[in-house]
Order: structure tokens, then C-alpha cells, then sequence
């Protein structure tokens, strides 16, 4: 018999703000973080704006990198749910986290007046305060050694899924017997030129930029892409009976995952929508619930024309003609790539401790044809049990289900 | 109640080639091959030319880089030599990586033109091909094993270097020794002909300069392109098994503590016979190599760096394949590996011959 997988401590940063408290206000209200990129010159570009999280760290024309903003937005998000559990460095258990791959950034690269590999190489020799910030366990280590974390950082990357795998690699940890109590987490902050580059030479960003706004605007008629966005989101997971006796106030659980390879593509589901179908229904199974236990899904829902359509595809297929109001929240906070497993958990586990669905903004022109209720406005809902979707590219697609407590 | 778990297939491939029989061979010692004038001062093991379009459909090939294609394609010879390929839908998979290939040529020619921040960007938005980012993205690797050999089940990437293929080890056979999964391939890829990893690296001040010498005669590290993945199964239901992984354990923190940390691990190991075979996945990087070696007493047999050369997050998985290799052949009834991350974590594993 599994131990229950309670939640004691949650945490989330994102372009709404620091804080699940205030994330849950923004959210409610409809806010968007959406905005014009100021960190590095857009001009040009396809897409011009994100969920940017902008620090103080970042100076005109040399932003943070990518592995500097991940680490400091995850340690905001681990510390505000680490104070919450009541827990303090050392934490007896692992951390899990989905982090972004890193490497060298453009900026940097450019420094030093070099012309070639061979040049930069010896230009930047034994820079070992460079070395441990692009090493690709770099960050998540820096973070595990701050909050004193058990064993080595489960540093783990299934693209846009990441959070989600993260929060599967905890709950598999403790059910194991491994540990009592694990940290679950995503922290992302991929936007960099290079990688808004390389995401918008995919044609899969959103080019709304006079509105940034309505940029993100999932199941709509006129979605045409995802938004880049920085943020973080971690819980504190215990085997409940842990946090009954340390008398921890348990604000959800985590009753399952699941997870299911997709072997069609690299960025698109079979078009039957197997793999997702199996993906959903694995962590309802693995929460030991059916489907119609399911109160709220709060759905990949990227803004992409392919993943909207086929998750509602898929949605349709699972729970049938009469699903359960879907919204997808990166229409106010954009997609966070290796977070958004991480903050939508959280997300729904708001959701259940306040019995308030929040909405999908952006929706003047939805797409009736997708049959779902997408939440237009933040409203009450009495339910127990939240599904969360995150689907990657590469084919990775986990599943979570989040109950009330 | 935990399962005995079970090494029943191995996909191995590196500067000699690929599969089984040739890696066995290298385990009496072999001379390195090397690629010294390339990299220099940067020696390294370049990797063998391998057959990738024999098992890896055209179409497919397009969308990768070498890193990837060689994961894919060791990562299939794991499948084949364990006879698994009716059972890839359910087949686990645990993927060590870091990341795919850079556009070094673009990026020497954006150095060399030295432009302006929004110059820069066109001459990216000019330049880099579009499916690039997808050879880049680290989990690619293990979408296209998906993708190419249909492996449907769980599909994790774990990053961090060296420890990152320890930890694949260690989780996959987790899962399997308690019966959350019944069938698990696990493993990574380096390429080491690579100027922005050696970038990377030189900024750590781990690599050696200058000719080749073996690793207890050096104080840094030696590249190999390599790839290695395992299949692993209950040993109670396994048709074939190559070896039993009777311990798997891994550790990280602080530098300072790491001394004490490599004897708990190896405290922790169950009882060795006296003439267990010790394989050492050292990167050669001075202080975690010097701390390896002195929690181990005596020198190694082997150092899997000095075959194939060190290839990061395969390197332990690389010691794995070894060492079931020592057992199939009948050199050792019982391997130690070893492995200390040149920057952080440590592991320890210890596979026995099959009843």
C-alpha cells in the first residue's frame, strides 16, 4: 500500500509576481504577466515578448544567463515552500527538480574579442566560477548545497514536462521508502536571444506582438503559438503520516502521476492522441480514481494550434462528452517550459484549497469546436481532485493529480 | 520485499568501435586510440565510425547530430543484443545527458565578425537551422530513442554531469528491484570532438594538456566519444541475464565532506570476495580522482578512461557495460565500479555473475 503524498509547503514566481498568494490574486483576477522583452534588444525578432521575471542581478545589455536567473527564481520558490512546511536548510530529503539544459550565451561568448574556439578557450581558462554556472547539474547543485538537500539533485529534464517529472521522481522517492519528505520543483528561464530564436525558427511562438497581453490565448480561434516565460514553482511532498506527526498543516496531496512516451514525432502527438489519452488515464489510475473523480484539468494548453486541438482531442476521449472545465493559466503567465509541471500543480492545488477554478483569459473568440469549457472567467467549483497535463516535446507527456485535503 | 535486478542487455560503443566483442577485448588493456592533433593541447578519443544509417531511418538522421545518433544507436544495440525488441512498448527509459551539438562553424563566424547585439541576432536568425534545436534540446536524445526504436513507457532525462549517469543507473534499477517497472533501458552519450564542450570544460581547469599519458600519470581529463546503455529486468524473469546489479548507490554534496562520503558508500556495499574486479570511472580531474582513489585503497584493474577515454554523463554507465562485459567473460565473478564526478557525486555499483 502507498503511503498518501501529502503537500505541506508551496511556493511559485512567475511574471504575476513573487509568492503563491500573489500569483493566486493575479490569477483569479485574469491578470496577464505578458510583456515586451527590455532585457536584450528584440529587434527583428518574430516573437518580442515573454513572462519575463526581471532581477535585480540584471544589468542593460548583460541579463542574468539562463542558469543564474533558474537558480535564484528556484531558490525564491523552494524557500517561500520550505517556510510554509516549516521546514529549514538542512532538508532531510532529496530535491527534484526540472531545470532547463544551459550553455555559454551569446553575451558572454562575444566578451572577449576573440575570433575562433581555440581563442575563446584560452581567453576564459580556468574561469571556474563560469564552469560551475554551465555545467548542466551547475545550478540545481548550487541550490541543493543552499537548502542542504539529502543525496544528489534529481535534476531532471523531459522539456515542457520537466516540472511534472520532477513532481514523479518525488512521489516514486518516498513511495520507495526512500525518503519521508522530498522537494518537487521546476525553475525556468530560458529566455535568452538565442533560444527565442530557436523556439520562433520552430514557428512555434506566438507573433501577437502589438498585444502581448492577448498574446497567449489557448483554445481560441485564433491561437497561434506559445509565449516564452520565466518563473518557478516547488512543493514540499511528505508521506502523510510524516507531516501528521510533525503536526505540519497538509494543504493538498499529490495522489498520482503518470507518464506515456509518444514514439510519433518530435514535436507533435499521434494524431489519434493515444499517448496523452494513456498518459491522463495512467495518473488517474495511479491516484486510484476514475475519471469522473476529476473536478478541474488544468491543461497543457500551450496556445499552439497542434496542442490545444489535440489535448482537447484527447480530453474529449478520456472523460467523455461532459469533461471538466479545463482553463489553461499560461494565458496569464505564458508557458514556463521546465516549471510549468511545477507551478500548474501548485496552481491546482489553489485551486482545491479555494474552491475556485481560475479562468483562461484571452477567450472573446474560443473554439467551440473543441467542446470544452475553458473557464472564461475565475468562478467557485466544488470539487476534490484537479488533473494537471504537461506534454514536451520529444514526446514526453506526465500527468499529475492533485486532491484537496 | 525488493527484486534481485538483472543487466540483460548491453550497447556499448566508443573510439573502437562498437558492441560486446570489441570492448571486451579492450578489458586485458589496450592501447588508447587518439585524436591529438585536432583539440590541441586537448587530446581526445574520437569516436569509431559507426553505421549509424543501418539502423536509424533517413528522415530520423536529419533531425540529429552525432551525440544523439549515437545514443539512439547504441541505445539499440542494447535492445538487440538483450532480445527485447517485441517488448519496447513497456520498455522504462532513463536517459543521461547533457546536451547536443553547437553550430560552431556559425559561431566562429559571428566571432570572427564581431557584430553589434541586433547584427548578432540576424546572423543567428540567418544561420541556424531550424531542426538544430531540436538535436540541441538534452531530452532529445531520449525522444528520438522513442521515436526511433518505438520505446513507450517512461521517459526521464536527468542532467548533471557525471553523477547525472549514476543516477539514471540507480533510479532505474530502483523501480525494477520494487516492481514499479518490469523492463528498464537506461544509459547516455558523450561526444567529445566538440569545441564548446571543451570550452566548457577548460573553464573548470579539468582537462589535461598536452600528449596522452595514462590516468594514475595525470591530473586531468582525457575526452572519449562513447555511449553505453544497459537493459535492466527483474533477474527472476529474466531470459538471459548478463550479470545480477546486486548494489547501486549513489551520494553528492560539498567537496570537503567528499572523502567521508566515498567510504560510507563503499561501507555500504554488500561483502566483496577477495578477487572482485575494480573498475574506476575517474574522470582524472585532479581532487575527486585523488579522493577516489584513496578511499579505495589500492589502484584499480581498470580505469574505463583509459579504454575509451572519459565521456562524462556515460561514464558510469560506460564502467556498467564493462564490468557485465568482465563477468559474460569470464575475467571476474564479481566487478566493483566506481565513480567520482570531476565537480561533484559520487557512486559505487557491484555486479555479480548470474546463478
Amino acid at each position: 500500500m502507498n503511503p498518501r503524498i501529502a503537500v505541506t509547503g508551496i511556493g511559485m514566481v512567475t511574471s504575476l509576481g513573487f509568492g503563491a498568494e500573489a500569483n493566486w490574486a493575479g490569477l483569479t483576477a485574469g491578470r496577464s504577466g505578458i510583456r515586451r522583452i527590455t532585457r536584450f534588444d528584440v529587434t527583428g525578432m518574430r516573437a518580442t515578448m515573454a513572462g519575463c521575471v526581471d532581477l535585480p542581478g540584471d544589468a542593460p545589455g548583460v541579463p542574468l544567463s539562463v542558469s543564474a536567473r533558474a537558480e535564484r527564481l528556484g531558490e525564491a520558490a523552494i524557500a517561500e515552500a520550505l517556510a510554509q512546511a516549516g521546514h529549514a536548510a538542512p532538508f532531510d530529503g532529496p530535491l527534484c527538480i526540472g531545470m532547463p539544459p544551459v550553455e555559454i550565451e551569446w553575451p558572454l561568448r562575444a566578451r572577449f574579442g576573440v575570433r575562433n574556439y581555440p581563442e575563446l578557450i584560452q581567453a576564459t581558462l580556468g574561469d571556474t566560477a563560469l564552469y560551475e554556472e554551465y555545467l548542466f547539474g551547475g545550478a540545481a547543485t548550487h541550490l541543493a548545497e543552499r537548502f542542504g538537500t539529502k543525496g544528489v539533485p534529481q535534476t531532471v529534464t523531459t522539456a515542457c514536462a520537466s516540472g511534472a517529472s520532477a513532481i514523479q521522481l518525488a512521489l516514486e522517492a518516498i513511495r520507495r521508502g526512500e525518503t519521508k519528505m522530498a522537494i518537487a520543483a521546476g525553475s525556468e528561464a530560458s529566455l535568452q536571444p538565442e533560444t527565442l530564436i530557436r523556439f520562433g525558427l520552430l514557428q512555434a511562438l506566438s507573433t501577437r506582438n502589438d498585444n502581448p497581453e492577448a498574446a497567449s490565448r489557448p483554445f481560441s480561434l485564433t491561437r497561434d503559438g506559445f509565449v516564452m516565460a520565466d518563473g518557478a514553482g516547488a512543493l514540499i511532498l511528505e508521506d502523510e503520516a510524516h507531516a501528521r506527526a510533525r503536526g505540519a498543516t497538509i494543504l493538498g496531496y499529490v495522489l498520482g502521476a503518470g507518464e506515456a512516451a509518444d514514439t510519433f514525432h518530435r514535436t507533435r502527438s499521434a494524431p489519434d492522441g493515444s499517448a496523452i489519452v494513456l498518459c491522463m488515464q495512467r495518473a488517474i489510475e495511479d491516484a486510484g480514481l476514475s475519471p469522473a473523480d476529476i473536478g478541474y484539468v488544468n491543461a497543457h494548453g500551450t496556445s499552439t494550434p497542434e496542442n490545444d486541438k489535440m489535448e482537447a482531442m484527447a480530453t474529449r476521449a478520456l472523460f467523455g462528452d461532459t469533461p471538466p472545465p479545463v482553463s489553461s493559466t499560461k494565458s496569464m503567465i505564458g508557458h514556463t517550459l521546465s516549471a510549468a509541471g511545477a507551478i500548474e500543480a501548485a496552481i491546482c492545488l489553489l485551486a482545491l484549497r479555494h474552491q475556485m477554478l481560475p479562468p483562461t483569459i484571452n477567450q472573446e473568440d474560443v473554439d467551440t469546436a473543441l467542446g470544452l469549457d475553458t473557464i472564461p472567467v475565475a468562478r467557485p467549483h466544488s470539487f476534490r481532485a484537479a488533473l494537471s497535463n504537461s506534454f514536451g516535446f520529444g514526446g514526453q507527456n506526465v500527468s499529475v493529480v492533485l486532491g484537496a485535503a | 520485499m525488493l527484486r534481485p535486478v538483472a543487466i540483460t542487455g548491453v550497447g556499448i560503443a566508443s573510439s573502437h568501435g562498437e558492441g560486446r566483442a570489441v570492448h571486451a577485448g579492450l578489458l586485458g588493456g589496450s592501447a588508447p586510440i587518439l585524436e591529438e592533433a585536432r583539440f590541441a593541447p586537448y587530446p581526445v578519443h574520437p569516436l569509431a565510425p559507426l553505421p549509424f544509417d543501418s539502423a536509424i531511418p533517413r528522415r530520423e538522421m536529419r533531425q540529429m547530430e552525432t551525440w544523439q545518433r549515437l545514443g539512439v544507436y547504441a541505445a539499440g544495440l542494447a535492445i538487440d543484443d538483450a532480445g527485447l525488441r517485441e517488448r519496447v512498448a513497456e520498455m522504462d527509459l532513463v536517459v543521461a545527458a547533457g546536451g547536443g551539438e553547437r553550430d560552431w562553424q556559425l559561431d566562429e563566424q559571428i566571432l570572427a565578425a564581431s557584430p553589434g547585439e541586433v547584427q548578432r541576432h540576424r546572423m543567428l536568425m540567418d544561420g541556424l537551422r531550424p531542426t538544430l534545436f531540436l538535436a540541441q534540446l538534452s531530452n532529445l536524445l531520449a525522444g528520438s530513442i522513442s521515436i526511433v526504436h518505438n520505446v513507450a513507457g517512461s521517459s526521464r532525462t536527468l542532467l548533471g554531469e557525471e553523477i547525472a549517469g549514476a543516477e539514471a543507473a540507480r533510479i532505474a534499477a530502483a523501480r525494477i528491484a520494487t516492481g514499479t517497472s518490469e523492463l528498464g533501458l537506461v544509459g547516455g552519450a558523450f561526444v567529445a570532438e566538440r569545441p564548446e564542450l571543451l570550452l566548457l570544460y577548460a573553464m573548470g581547469g579539468v582537462l589535461h594538456r598536452g600528449p596522452w599519458v595514462p590516468l594514475p600519470e595525470r591530473q586531468g581529463i582525457v575526452f572519449g566519444s562513447a555511449a553505453a546503455f544497459l537493459t535492466l529486468e527483474a533477474a527472476e524473469a529474466a531470459r538471459r541475464p548478463l550479470a545480477i546489479l546486486r548494489h547501486i548507490a549513489t551520494d553528492q554534496g560539498k567537496p570537503e565532506a567528499r572523502p567521508a562520503r566515498l567510504a560510507a558508500l563503499l561501507a555500504g556495499l554488500p561483502p566483496r570476495d577477495a578477487d572482485c574486479l575494480v573498475i574506476s570511472t575517474a574522470t582524472a580531474a585532479a581532487a575527486a580522482t585523488h579522493d577516489e582513489l584513496a578511499a579505495l585503497g589500492a589502484l584499480p584493474v581498470l580505469f574505463a578512461a583509459d579504454l575509451v577515454g572519459h565521456s562524462v554523463e556515460a561514464a558510469f554507465p560506460v564502467g556498467l557495460a564493462l564490468g557485465t562485459l568482465a563477468i559474460t567473460e569470464g575475467r571476474a565473478r564479481q566487478v566493483l565500479v566506481t565513480g567520482t564526478g570531476q565537480w561533484r557525486g559520487e557512486a559505487v555499483a557491484l555486479l555479480e555473475a548470474a546463478a
